[in-house]
């Protein structure tokens, strides 16, 4: 299968390993997929834009969703979810829990639920790296 | 406490989101840059226009 005999930047063949790791580390970490296989100047860039993205939107004083009591914020928790371990550090620092007062504020909630959901595409695309879907 | 403009902010996130869908959504490095700067161009074009457009409505 073509699938099965893709190789990497390294030149390893993908099939060896555990196929899902770099969608679960993609996850964990922004770009980390990419950096497990060795895509480093695509692993770079996502994981500065991604990190970026979230670190602005709490320096705009954007809120992270810490319960779902309504569906927006079921969706916003499940948008924040996606950055991974971002969010849980987060969480455990106490970041992002002040009321949005400011439309800024505003702004930077949503510049986090964007980076988590960036960071759930860039997941899949070292996903698809891995099973050999994309070169 | 950062506090940009709203266009500042569209600047940012147009810059940002089009790094990630241009490296995405396409393969060879050519096409990542070509895919992204088109993104960039649409996040804030469109950005532009539906200012002007509710500008024109809230007269």
């Amino acid at each position: 299968m073509a699938a099965t005999e893709n190789k990497n930047a390294g030149g390893q063949s993908t099939k060896e390993g555990f196929v899902y790791l770099p969608l679960i580390l993609g996850w964990l970490v922004p770009g980390g997929g990419h950096f497990l296989l060795r895509k480093w100047g695509r692993g770079g860039l996502l994981a500065i834009s991604i990190l970026s993205m979230f670190a602005l939107g709490l320096a705009m004083q954007g809120r992270l969703y810490a319960n779902a009591h309504d569906i927006l914020e079921m969706l916003g928790l499940a948008g924040d979810l996606g950055s991974g371990l971002l969010y849980f550090v987060g969480r455990a620092l106490g970041l992002g829990t002040e009321s949005v007062q400011l439309t800024t504020a505003d702004y930077g909630t949503r510049f986090i639920v964007v980076a988590g959901l960036l960071n759930v595409i860039a997941a899949v695309d070292a996903h698809n790296l891995r099973t050999g879907r994309k070169a | 406490m950062i506090s940009p403009s709203h266009f500042a902010s569209v600047l940012l996130f147009a810059l940002f989101a089009s790094v990630v869908f241009g490296i995405t959504q396409r393969e060879t490095p050519q096409r990542m840059f070509r895919y992204g700067i088109y993104c960039f161009a649409l996040f804030v074009g469109s950005a532009i226009l539906l200012s002007w457009v509710m500008y024109a409505i809230a007269r």
